[in-house]
Formats: structure tokens, sequence, C-alpha cells
């Protein structure tokens, strides 16, 4: 009945239906993209370039949320009268008003900036300005940082794996010795991939030079990207802060009381007995409050930053297919969401405490 | 984490040993007192200049405003009825007045626990919804009718969140009986609706019933834009606060409901007289959550295109007699989300407390 109504809706306004427009060019510009992206390239590219953009927000925030929160959270719980008092503070100012009125907030900041021809680079290679934030950059192709992700990533997930192993083992040095190996490896690897992959014919670090009105070289952070990063993350912060905190007061007392007891100092009963039960008790809520972070990544839109939900909305302006468009943004949040949830629950049940470790 | 004691039991301890142990305990304690005092101080005085000091206040001092580097609050006292009331006729405003408090008069009774049954709370809602509706919208008792595409600021936020609430309510408690069901095809089904709005993004919603609905449905069900938004919003706090009404029915003892069958009680009668009003009891807390989580989400309808109170502040900013004071007027948006988010929050922990919940 809905379909039909659909399609006598669309054939009166001169429309046709199915996916074929994705084969078209788009014929309209986009402001930030991480690969090649023209006037000439087609909706589907449009699309997946609004989707890169949407998961490197998101690649950016949640993590610096994550170092925001944990660290207020620490504040909040550490027994310390004053680190609490600022704590609460930050939670209930930034808690307590929209994200969005925040979003505005921060970018009528970022543009108040003085415009490039004044403003004066910090340390001679960080220019803050009206324009956006110039910071020094590497001369090489996009391809190459990928591996050297990957490379880092392989790195990481292999010194997890040591360190699962390692209550199994009785050599603790060995193990250390391994993992400092791995890590030489590692960055060894990362440094040859960059400078494989540097651009021909240009010095492999850049900086950013005044140059006529503008900045030239180094890498440039627009200020919509950097509004939407500085948002997202500090209103993330104040309710992971929320999150750690409830995970702190919820690890029993007589678990550090008995580290102490131990004879541990208080940065170790911190770091190998509250924090990581912490952690542990949290992870479930941690990973409902990621995917509804990664949620609050639309309101890009508002600043005008090429989202996901942008693109999707700027084609339905041109290309006047509301439905197949709707239906793709829906399928791109709906696989978003449940491989980030899927993700986040490997890791929790990998970190799980099991067996002799469940004495609490 | 509780102890035995109430507050006024433990002996008040003299102030000095209160700073010692909670501010000067250890060496790092006092380091960390000092560097966060001073943080606090400097941030508190840059404040204090930039809002107090330096700033001015009468609208008469526009241009020495421009100059200062302090805040411009004339920019608020000029324009204040813009930021609350948007577009409402001017003569009329009184009445848009009197609407906002109708709704902040209804949410701060509805804190009272005398209002906390099945018929008083509706009652109370529906009728402070009436006089909103009656007040803005005119026709009756002599005043003059106004459009809604005329209503905006405060006006418009309240009545979006408040249409919210009041249809999403019954609509989350019909879902969670529905996810709850004894027929696997409708639990399941509810299941999968309910966890797909769930992982799909506010904003997209809005945007979907905003833009798409017309398409997919008969003319005359479309309706006003307005309206489908708020349907929209209300189906998906509905589907959230489905989640939290079920987690309230699930603690309850199972006997509770056997004991209802033994009596006799059909299946209405248990629903309505022992399982609803134990789990709203019981999901009091997560509930005020959702509510004013739904009240600071309420702002994104201005990315939709409507002049509710954020959009109304960037219009009385927007003029090029004003725009240097953007951010003076985000401050001003951000106090008054500010007082009712902290107020609704800070109640909320109050009751968490008292109700005990948080501890069983």
């Amino acid at each position: 009945m809905m379909v039909l109504t659909a399609r006598t809706n669309l054939a009166a306004q001169g429309l046709t239906s199915g996916f074929g427009f994705l084969e078209r060019t788009t014929g309209w510009r986009i402001s930030f993209s991480l690969i090649e992206y023209s006037t000439s390239s087609t909706y589907a590219r449009a699309i997946l370039v609004g989707l890169l953009n949407s998961l490197f927000l998101g690649v950016l925030s949640l993590p610096l949320a994550t170092l925001i929160g944990i660290s207020i959270g620490v504040m909040r719980t550490s027994g310390n009268g004053m680190a609490e008092l600022l704590g609460t503070i930050y939670v209930e100012i930034f808690r307590n008003v929209p994200i969005i009125l925040q979003l505005f907030f921060w970018y009528a900041l970022l543009l108040a900036l003085p415009s490039p021809r004044n403003a004066d680079p910090i340390l001679g290679s960080i220019a803050l300005t009206g324009r956006g934030i110039y910071i020094p950059g590497l001369n090489v192709s996009g391809a190459s940082v990928l591996v050297a992700v990957l490379i880092l990533l392989a790195g990481a997930a292999l010194h997890l794996r040591g360190r699962k192993t390692r209550w199994a083992r009785a050599d603790r040095g060995q193990i250390r010795r391994e993992q400092r190996f791995l890590w030489a490896v590692a960055s060894l690897f990362t440094v040859m991939c960059f400078w494989l992959g540097r651009l021909p014919g240009t010095p492999l670090l850049s900086l950013p030079e005044a140059r006529g009105l503008n900045f030239d070289g180094g890498i440039s952070i627009s200020p919509e990207l950097m509004a939407c990063v500085i948002a997202i993350s500090v209103y993330g912060g104040a309710y992971i802060a929320e999150i750690i905190r409830s995970g702190f007061n919820a690890v029993p007392k007589g678990m550090s009381e008995a580290g102490r007891a131990l004879g541990l100092s208080g940065f170790q009963v911190f770091a190998r007995i509250r924090l990581p039960l912490a952690i542990r008790i949290v992870m479930p809520t941690m990973i409902n409050q990621f995917v509804w972070l990664f949620k609050a990544t639309t309101i890009g839109i508002a600043i005008s930053f090429t989202d996901f939900f942008m693109v999707i909305s700027t084609s339905i302006n041109q290309s006047g297919q509301t439905l197949e468009l709707i239906g793709i943004l829906m399928a791109g949040f709906l696989a978003i969401n449940y491989s980030l949830a899927w993700v986040l629950n490997r890791v929790n049940d990998a970190i799980a405490l099991r067996g002799t470790q469940l004495r609490m | 984490m509780t102890v035995g004691f109430s507050a006024h039991q433990i002996p008040r301890q003299p102030l000095p040993q209160i700073l010692k142990d909670h501010y000067f305990a250890t060496k790092v304690d006092t380091v960390v007192t000092v560097s966060f005092g001073l943080l606090t101080l400097w941030f508190l005085w840059s404040i204090l200049e930039w809002a107090v000091l330096h700033a001015y206040f009468d609208p008469a001092n526009r241009d020495a405003c421009v100059q200062s580097k302090g805040a411009c609050w004339a920019v608020v006292s000029a324009r204040w009825r813009i930021v609350l009331f948007g577009l409402y006729p001017f003569e009329e405003q009184w009445r848009s007045g009197l609407a906002c408090l109708a709704i902040i008069l209804t949410v701060g009774l509805s804190c009272l626990p005398w209002f906390w049954n099945a018929k008083r709370l509706p009652m109370l809602w529906i009728a402070g919804f009436a006089a909103f509706y009656i007040l803005m919208r005119g026709g009756v008792f002599g005043l003059t009718p106004v459009n809604e595409r005329d209503w905006g600021g405060l006006a418009l936020t309240l009545f979006i969140f408040a249409a919210v609430v009041l249809i999403g309510m019954p609509l989350a408690i019909v879902f969670a009986l529905l996810r709850r069901s004894e027929l696997p095809w409708i639990s399941r089904t509810m299941a999968l609706v309910i966890d797909t709005i769930r992982s799909l993004p506010l904003l997209t919603i809005m945007f979907a019933f905003a833009i798409v609905l017309p398409f997919a449905t008969p003319h005359w069900m479309s309706g006003q834009q307005l309206y489908r938004v708020i349907v929209g919003y209300a189906i998906f706090f509905a589907c959230y606060q489905a989640e939290i009404i079920r987690g309230g029915m699930q603690s309850l003892p199972a006997g509770q409901e056997e004991a209802a069958k033994a009596l006799g009680l059909g299946y209405w009668q248990r629903i309505s007289h022992i399982v609803l009003p134990q789990a709203f009891r019981n999901a009091l807390p997560p509930t005020i959550n959702q509510v004013v989580i739904t009240f600071k989400e309420t702002s994104l309808v201005t990315i939709i295109g409507f002049f509710d109170i954020l959009a109304s502040g960037r219009a009385a900013s927007g003029t090029s007699e004003w725009s240097f004071a953007t951010v003076e007027v985000y401050v001003f948006v951000a106090f008054i989300f500010f007082v009712f988010v902290f107020s609704l929050s800070r109640y909320g922990a109050y009751l968490e407390r008292r109700l005990g919940v948080g501890v069983r």
C-alpha cells in the first residue's frame, strides 16, 4: 500500500525509482574528502566520500572522548577535593547543554580566530587561523598511511596476544624482550613504509608556511572538522566520565585495601587493580555509549561538514531519489553501528575475567 | 556504596581536618590541589572578567560593545523576545509566555509524588498541554488565531518536547507490552523494530519523517511538517522508553504476576494494577534521564529547518547590527537549557537516592 502510493506520488513528479542514479555524475563539489573526488564523480562515489568522512570523524573523536572521559572520571574518584570539584564542574557544564549548541559555540569561536594573514604560528609550525588549523605533516601518499596504520594495529594485536599468554608462562622477562622486539620491528616497518610512499620531489616533512593570503604546506584541518571533533569529544567525554566514575565506584573497596596490604603503592593499586576492574565493569555500558556517540556525528550537517548524512541530503535535493537515498542512509548506519557493537563486544569477551580470575 | 548511616548521624568533622583529609593528605595531593586550584581560579577569573567586569548590558552601548573585549549582553536585552518567542506576533507574546509557563508548571508538578498515579499524571499532562495549545493557537475565548508556522523560540521547543513525551509515553507502554508478548512473532517483530530504530540517529528519523513521509503516504495523511517530525520523534522516544519500561518489568519478581493470576485477575487488570505501577517505580530514574535527553535533543529540529530556540538565537544575532555577538547569544541559550536540564537531572539524582533504587 505504502509502496504503491510512493510509486504514484513519484510518478506524479516525473521521477523514476531504482538505483540507476548512482552511476550518474553529481556535478557538485565536496569541501572535504579523504579520497579523490571531483564534480564529474558519480553519486556512488560521493556517498562513499561521505561515509569515509563520517568514519574519519568517528575515529578521531571517539578515542579523544574516551581519553577525556577517563581523565575526568579518574579526577572525580581521586579522593582529592579540588580535582573532584573541577571534574564535577566539567561534567555538569558539558552534559547539560545540547551538543548541537556546543557545536555552534565551538564553530563560532574557531571562525573568530585571526585570519591567516594576521596569524602568528606557534613554535613556528602550528598556525591557528579562522580558516583552519595548520600543522606539520608528512609528504606521503594516502596508501602508505593506511599500510602504516595497519602495521601498528597488527603490532598492538600481537602485543595483546603476548599479554594473554603471559599468565601461562613463567618467564616474564622473555616476554618483555619479545614485545620490545615486536615494537622495534613494527616501527621500522612504519618508517620504511613512509619512506617508500613519499611523494616524489618533496621533502619528507612539510611545514605550513605563510604564503600570500593563506598558509601553504603541512596539513590543514578545516574549522568544520575541528568544531565537530571538539564538540563530540567534549560532550561525549562528559558522559563517559560518568560511566567511568560509576565503574570505579563499583570496584569493591576490599580489592584496593588488599592491594595496599600486599604493599603495592597508590599508583600500582590504581593501575593494576582499580583501573582494569573498572574497565571490565563499564565495558557493556561503554559499548552503548560509543554507538550513541557515533550516531551523534550526524550533527556535522549543522555547520556543513560533509559527512554521510550531509551527502545523502544533498543528493536527495539534487537527484530527487528520496526513498532510495533514505534506504542507503539507514542501511549505512545500521551496518556501521552493528559492526561497531560487534567489534567492541568481541573486545569485551576477550578481556572478560574468567575462571580463577573471577574472585571478586 | 552507601554506608549504614544517614548524613546527620555521622559527627561533623572540624574544617581543618576535612581540608587535611581531602585536599592535603599527601604531597601529591597538595600539588594536585594547588595546581588545580590555580587553574580553577584562573578560569573563574577569566569568565568573571569576560562576563561581568568588561561587559555591557545596555543596548544603548552597542558601539562601545564592539570595541570591548568583554561580553556584550546588550544583544540579549535588545533581542530576548526573538530568542524566547520567535516570530510570534509582538502584541500577543504574553500568550506565548503564559503557554511556556504552563508547560514548565506541568513538568514541575509532575515531580510531586501526589501526582504519581495512572489517573492524575496523564490528566495533568493533558491539561497542561491543552492550556499551552489553546493559548498559542488561539481562535477561541476571543484570542486571535496564530498559525503553527509563526510559533518559535522557547515556546516551539517546549511544544515539541511536551508533545513528544505525551504521545511517546503511552506508545512506549504499548511497545513494551508487545515486546513482552507471549506470541513469538509479535515479540520478535517488535524487538527488530525497536533495535533498528535505536541504532539509527535521531536526526535521520526526523529527516525521514519530514521529507520522505509525504512521498510514501496518501495526501490526506501527511499533515503538517511540524506534526510529522513530532510523530517521528515520539516513535524514537517510545523505542528507548519501551526498553526502560521493559527493564522495570523484568526486575519485578515473577511471584507478583503469578499471585495476580492466582487471584483471577485478567490480563489488563494484572498489567494496569500490578505490573505497570511497580515497573514505573523501578524505572523512574532512567525515565527521568530519558526525558532530560529528549528535551536536550529537541534542539536538533533546528537542522530540519524549524525556528526553535536555537534557530531563533541564531536569528537574534544574525542581523548585521549584532552579528559580532554570536557567542553571547549562544551562552544565553545554553544557560536556558542548563537551568532546565540541570534542575531536572538533580531532581532525578535526588529521587534515585530517596527511592534507594540505585542500591538494590
